[in-house]
């Protein structure tokens, strides 16, 4: 609103301070976004040819830092859970032989009480000697009754430290071992030879002239394979009928993480007055390489990228500019229709920015593939900050901006008058 | 625009010198008023100053001198942006070379009008589609204005310059790249325009098309004459 003191002849079209009242044209922000959008798309072909230098560019960027990221932290060899988790203690070798009582009876609760430990348990071989086992005392001249089998003993925490799952039955408990009952587990292999499919018969086995009533099968264990060929009895029985002297190894599952830590602790825990005696045998740690090497060449690829924004902005600087010149009676109209020199503005600045905006979204898959097909190809794990392909388009809609800032001036610069002349 | 009493057009004394060495005055005290309801032909040779005068009236160009005054509004004490509203809002364009978008429909070209003028978008659609409906090329709204004989592409411009409700209409050269037969309809589409009332300029060089104007004046060398 402009105060006009000599005005016009006709009164009637002011406020109440005599203010003359015409409003400036407006533009909403749903027009200016519908005309430079209408604008970019009526030449879809040379849109791309104009964003081709901005995709280039981010794409080398995302795809540099991208991959300089994945190679730093990929990993030696695989990522095994399983392995990752399990800690087996047991006597060190001395002269003869491992060294007798190193581990305690109760050496899965002192390790339970570690923070980390998922679950443990102990397993001992059993001597049994020439022993053979059989689900039958008859001998049979046609065929075999009576195996040669491992025998195994179990504490009741062992079943989820080795993650065994039964095909049938249960597993002994507490109770069991306590009160030296004469149950066995049997692994599937041993099951197999001896004959045994199922445990609602209550079937038995015989260790010399022992009975054992067979009260579960095993299906699978992750580890200690030995296991799936072996007849496991519960420790107590094993202390009473075999006379054992003590756990051969601790089995430890531990928090994912928490391995190294627990394998510090441990000979600590089970043997306060003695830790030496122990041999733990823990993971490696998983390494990380990093490549002085990679960094050089990444400075490289990052320059290139940089040169190839730089072709990219003057690349849409140079398609708006034409464009600018070409829609010189375009502009005319609009100004004759109303637009300001700001809309004029606007419009060939969002335009531009748009270009560069699309090339940022095109660059930033474009790099992310690359860096996902190298990844592959290498068979190590893409790793890519979020921010980096977000950032792309960002970076290409402030590239596409600067680039129309030359162009936009010049548009909103021409006369109305000029334009509308110079056809259309 | 409110009041339709006074005139839609009131030059006093306007001149436009251009600052070419020696100064050129394009236009030099021309004195014109246009009431409400007009159709006005201004012929001149080329070089006569028409142009400019279109531009002053069109509110594109300012005088150097003398008053300018659109619908009682002083034309001179205005900002660049009030000037763009004024246009946006109370005068409708149509030109020589039609100026549509060619990646267009025709439709959309007649919406483009009411994009600066800060309207509704409610129903910009429909008003577009009447103001189609008023030159009679409704049956090529879809179209793209290359597909489109020239008769037919002045009368989107037409429509364009209709579809704001202007006070006045300016033309420049309206019929100048049509053929007789196109030319005819676009000036009975005039005249037709002039029977409901509304204000119309139009800048010619043909005396045939002049002549079918209510009022006539001839402008050489930045001068104007009522012509007869």
């Amino acid at each position: 609103m402009i105060s006009l003191k000599q005005s016009s002849h006709r009164p009637g079209r002011r406020d109440h301070r005599g203010h003359e009242l015409v409003a400036p044209s407006g533009m909403s922000s749903r027009d200016l976004a519908n005309e430079s959008i209408a604008g970019l798309f009526a030449r879809p072909g040379r849109m791309i040819l104009a964003v081709f230098g901005t995709v280039i560019g981010l794409a080398a960027l995302v795809a540099t830092l991208g991959l300089s990221r994945t190679a730093e932290n990929r990993i030696i060899g695989r990522f095994d859970e399983l392995a990752a988790t399990e800690i087996v203690a047991s006597a060190k070798p001395g002269p003869d032989g491992p060294i007798p009582d190193a581990l305690p009876w109760d050496a899965p609760a002192r390790a339970t009480r570690l923070l980390g430990v998922a679950a443990a348990g102990s397993i001992s071989a059993i001597d049994i000697g020439d022993t053979l086992i059989g689900t039958s005392r008859v001998s049979d001249p046609r065929s075999q009754t009576q195996f040669s089998l491992a025998v195994q003993a179990a504490s009741p925490g062992l079943w989820d430290a080795v993650r065994a799952d039964l095909k049938t039955g249960r597993f002994p408990d507490e109770g069991h071992s306590i009160r030296h009952e004469r149950v066995a587990v049997l692994g599937p292999g041993a099951a197999t030879r001896l004959g045994i499919t199922g445990v609602e018969q209550q079937p038995a086995v015989a260790i010399g002239d022992d009975l054992y009533l067979v009260i579960g099968i095993l299906h699978n264990v992750e580890r200690q394979p030995d296991m799936l060929g072996a007849v496991i009895i519960p420790e107590g029985t094993a202390r009473h009928d075999f006379s054992l002297n003590g756990p051969e190894a601790l089995v430890i599952e531990t928090d994912i993480g928490a391995a190294s830590l627990i394998a510090r602790q441990l000979p600590l825990a089970l043997r306060p007055d003695n830790p030496a005696v122990l041999k733990v045998a823990s993971p490696p740690e998983p390494q990380r390489v990093r490549d002085n090497v990679q960094s050089d060449l990444d400075v490289l690829f990052l320059i290139l990228g940089g040169v190839s924004l730089l072709v990219g902005a003057i690349g849409i600087a140079n398609v708006t500019l034409v464009a600018v010149i070409e829609r010189t009676g375009e502009i005319g109209l609009r100004r004759a229709i109303g637009a300001s020199r700001r809309h004029v503005a606007q419009q060939f600045l969002l335009e531009s920015a748009v270009m560069g905006f699309v090339g940022g979204i095109l660059g930033a898959s474009l790099g992310t593939l690359v860096v996902v097909a190298v990844s592959a190809f290498q068979q190590w794990t893409p790793v890519l900050d979020p921010l980096v392909p977000f950032a792309a388009p960002v970076i290409g809609a402030i590239i596409g901006f600067l680039s129309g800032g030359y162009p936009a001036i010049r548009a909103a610069r021409m006369e109305p008058v000029e334009a509308l002349r110079s056809g259309t | 625009m409110a009041d339709p009493v006074g005139p839609v057009v009131h030059l006093v004394g306007v001149g436009r010198r251009f600052g070419t060495e020696p100064p050129v005055d394009a236009l030099a005290g021309v004195d014109l008023s246009l009431r409400n309801g007009e159709w006005i032909a201004i012929a001149g040779p080329s070089g006569s100053g028409k142009s400019t005068l279109l531009n002053v009236i069109g509110c594109l160009d300012r005088p150097t001198s003398g008053r300018y005054f659109f619908d009682g509004i002083d034309v001179a004490g205005l900002s660049d942006k009030q000037r763009a509203g004024l246009r946006a809002r109370g005068i409708g364009f149509v030109f020589q070379s039609f100026h549509l978008l060619a990646h267009r429909s025709v439709l959309e070209n007649v919406m483009l009008s009411e994009v600066y003028r800060k309207g509704p978008h409610a129903g910009r659609r429909e008003r577009a589609a009447d103001a189609l409906a008023q030159v009679g090329i409704s049956h090529r709204a879809d179209f793209l204005p290359t597909r489109l004989s020239g008769g037919e592409r002045q009368r989107a411009a037409i429509a364009r310059a209709l579809v704001t409700r202007p006070r006045l209409l300016l033309c420049d050269e309206p019929t100048g790249n049509l053929d007789s037969t196109s030319t005819e309809n676009i000036l009975g589409l005039f005249e037709d325009l002039h029977r409901s009332g509304l204000t119309i300029v139009m800048i010619t060089h043909e005396h045939q098309v002049a002549e079918r104007a209510q009022r006539r004046v001839n402008i050489v060398d930045g001068l104007l004459s009522e012509a007869t």
